[in-house]
């Protein structure tokens, strides 16, 4: 006679095994891994220099062929080494503005949802007013008048740099996730365990640190996980229409790249078109797999059913 | 019912104001539109740049400014754009008309196959087909529309008159250059592809909002009390089913306008067509103020509209909302 052996699983554990069984994240990670690997070991990895060209000229245009893997474009630089260059741009802008942006937006929200009264009143009308809005016009519009405060640029910088892109994307990140975690904390507060964590006399520090924060963990790395792809999409729309970081001082990003794109299309230079975009439709799905998957796993509700 | 949309409505119009004011003072600060006149008119004489500003609301204070750019704007004394010095109003009218019709296409198209399909996956959750119209969705909406507009463009503009001698679609304006009078064929021509990327991204949000709506009817308690009844499968589904499916879709959608419109922006600009994206980001990139605040409470205006839409039909359809 055997006992019968209760599988007992910590919440953690839990969580990662839902994730593993979501195959198209498992895969999105392998995937998006060994971008980041290439991306970091750039100095292996890449054949050229961001604004280097392959060879002497005639080097335009040149098609797919074996000095250049995926072509070169207008004045002669190898896309495959410039694409390595602007993901890295690309990846650096959507970890820190998802950063900033989810700190910002846990303490907004955080406090919008436990003070109520008249600052969350502000914050969500505010934030209801901006993403109501045509996220490309207020991107815009926001950028121009940031940019044309100068006691900020100390803060920012100049206009065209990428730091100022990841503060202004930023500047829209924080929303989405504010109104995550006030919601979050609205419906953790009046849940039986806080009151009777309440009743037995625990410390409000306690109350948030041992009951809210871990509670909140899931939605908060699920909302960090959609700021990073928001924000480097954000940057290639920006980029797109000409309000991107420069592509001077030997930076691209993929935003650049796309909107080099955009001019190759009507002469029928796919390389250029497909490569880029392809690049970043690959990685936004894989970011957006991975931040379903999350919320998914980090959902205990979805295992009752099962 | 009536106390509620009348006090809805009387909420929009500071709401309206407000915004507009924020607007304005974004504007000014961040475009300098005085600046950009000075720029486009180097020699002006002091006098037309007071009439300018004095026509704009330009003055030096932001409050007095706005409200005398307001009362310009309310009596119809519109200034003249500051590139080409052209009239506003017919420009705004003919970028709203294009735009409206090819926001509309889209509309149709996206929501008819969105919530076609969001039903046809909801039939069978979890089967095969479930599985492929939720990643299709998934794929569409991580996607970003200019990067489907571009890819269109490369196929249908090169390498389709490459393969098969003759252009399908012609990938920009809304007629060939030089063009005179109405054409629907060639219009239908020149919208399909611009139709086509904005409604990719409309079908792959309802297809969505379909599905999960659909589902959460179909296993409810009426729907096995109805079927108990001995109704037909079919009538079920759509008697009870469908139509319970889309009151929650219906207020969502007149929530999304401002997404519609922000996919409609980005797309015209790749097909150059003549419409509310392509004027403002001209207007923009010139800093031409008085073309963009119309522009502006349009587009604001427009927004309001439809969120009271939605509040209104929200608390037609759910009674505890209008005791609130």
């Amino acid at each position: 006679m055997s006992e019968i052996e209760l599988p007992t699983l910590s919440p953690r554990r839990m969580a990662l095994r839902r994730f593993v069984g979501h195959k198209a994240a498992v895969a999105s990670c392998v995937v998006l891994g060994l971008l980041v690997l290439v991306v970091i070991l750039s100095p292996l990895t890449a054949r050229y220099g961001v604004n280097e060209s392959v060879r002497k000229p005639p080097n335009s245009f040149l098609p797919p062929q074996k000095i250049a893997w995926f072509g070169t474009d207008d004045i002669g630089r190898d896309i495959y080494s410039r694409l390595i260059y602007g993901i890295r741009v690309s990846l650096i802008i959507g970890l820190f503005s998802a950063i900033i942006a989810v700190a910002v937006g846990c303490v907004v929200g955080a406090v919008a949802g436990f003070r109520g009264g008249f600052f969350d009143d502000v914050v969500m009308r505010v934030t209801d007013l901006f993403l109501a809005f045509p996220f490309l016009v207020a991107l815009l519009v926001v950028r121009q008048t940031l940019g044309a405060l100068s006691w900020l640029t100390p803060l920012v910088g100049d206009m065209s740099s990428v730091r100022f892109i990841i503060f202004l994307l930023a500047f829209f990140g924080w929303m989405t996730v504010a109104r995550i975690v006030r919601g979050q904390v609205l419906s953790l507060k009046e849940r039986e365990f806080i009151e009777a964590a309440r009743a037995v006399g625990a410390s409000r520090r306690y109350i948030i640190l041992r009951h809210l924060v871990p509670n909140s963990i899931g939605p908060i790395m699920v909302a960090l996980t959609f700021s990073v792809v928001g924000a480097i999409i954000g940057e290639a729309t920006l980029a797109f229409f000409g309000y991107g970081p420069q592509a001077g001082a030997g930076t691209t990003s993929l935003g650049i790249l796309v909107q080099a794109a955009k001019g190759a299309v009507q002469s029928g230079f796919w390389w250029m078109v497909v490569f880029p975009c392809a690049a970043l439709v690959i990685i936004s799905l894989c970011i957006n797999f991975i931040g379903d998957a999350l919320r998914d796993a980090t959902d205990p509700r979805l295992d009752m059913g099962h | 019912m009536l106390r509620f949309i009348v006090r809805r409505i009387a909420w929009a119009f500071p709401t309206l104001l407000l915004v507009t004011f924020l607007v304005y003072v974004a504007l000014r600060l961040g475009t300098n539109p005085v600046n950009s006149y000075l720029r486009s008119n180097p020699r002006a004489s002091p006098e037309k740049i007071a009439e300018y500003k004095e026509l704009n609301g330009l003055g030096s204070n932001y409050v007095f400014g706005y409200f005398n750019w307001l009362q310009n704007f309310l009596t119809f004394n519109w200034p003249r754009s500051i590139k080409g010095s052209r009239e506003v109003f017919p420009a705004l009218k003919d970028a709203l008309a294009n735009s409206l019709r090819l926001g509309v296409a889209a509309t149709v198209v996206g929501v008819t196959i969105g919530l076609g399909i969001g039903m046809f996956a909801a039939l069978h959750p979890g089967g095969r087909r479930d599985v492929t119209v939720n990643t299709a969705a998934f794929i569409g909406i991580s996607i970003p529309p200019y990067i489907s507009a571009v890819l269109l463009q490369l196929l249908f503009a090169v390498y389709w008159s490459r393969w098969f001698g003759e252009t399908l679609f012609p990938t920009s304006g809304v007629y060939p250059a030089g063009h005179i009078g109405f054409n629907p064929v060639l219009m239908i021509k020149h919208m399909a592809l611009p139709t086509i990327v904005v409604a990719i991204q409309i079908i792959a949000v309802y297809s969505r909002y379909m599905r999960s709506s659909l589902l959460d009817v179909l296993n409810s308690d009426y729907m096995r009390t109805a079927r108990s009844k001995g109704i037909s499968e079919r009538r079920i589904l759509i008697r009870h089913g469908v139509r319970n499916a889309l009151i929650p879709i219906v207020t969502i959608a007149a929530l999304d306008v401002g997404a519609i419109v922000g996919g409609l922006i980005i797309t015209e600009n790749v097909f150059d067509y003549p419409g509310m994206g392509v004027y403002f980001l001209k207007a923009f990139g010139d800093g031409d103020f008085p073309l963009m605040m119309p522009w502006m409470v349009l587009i604001v205006a427009s927004i309001l509209l439809f969120n009271l839409i939605a509040d209104v039909t929200y608390a037609w359809l759910d009674p505890r909302i209008r005791l609130e």
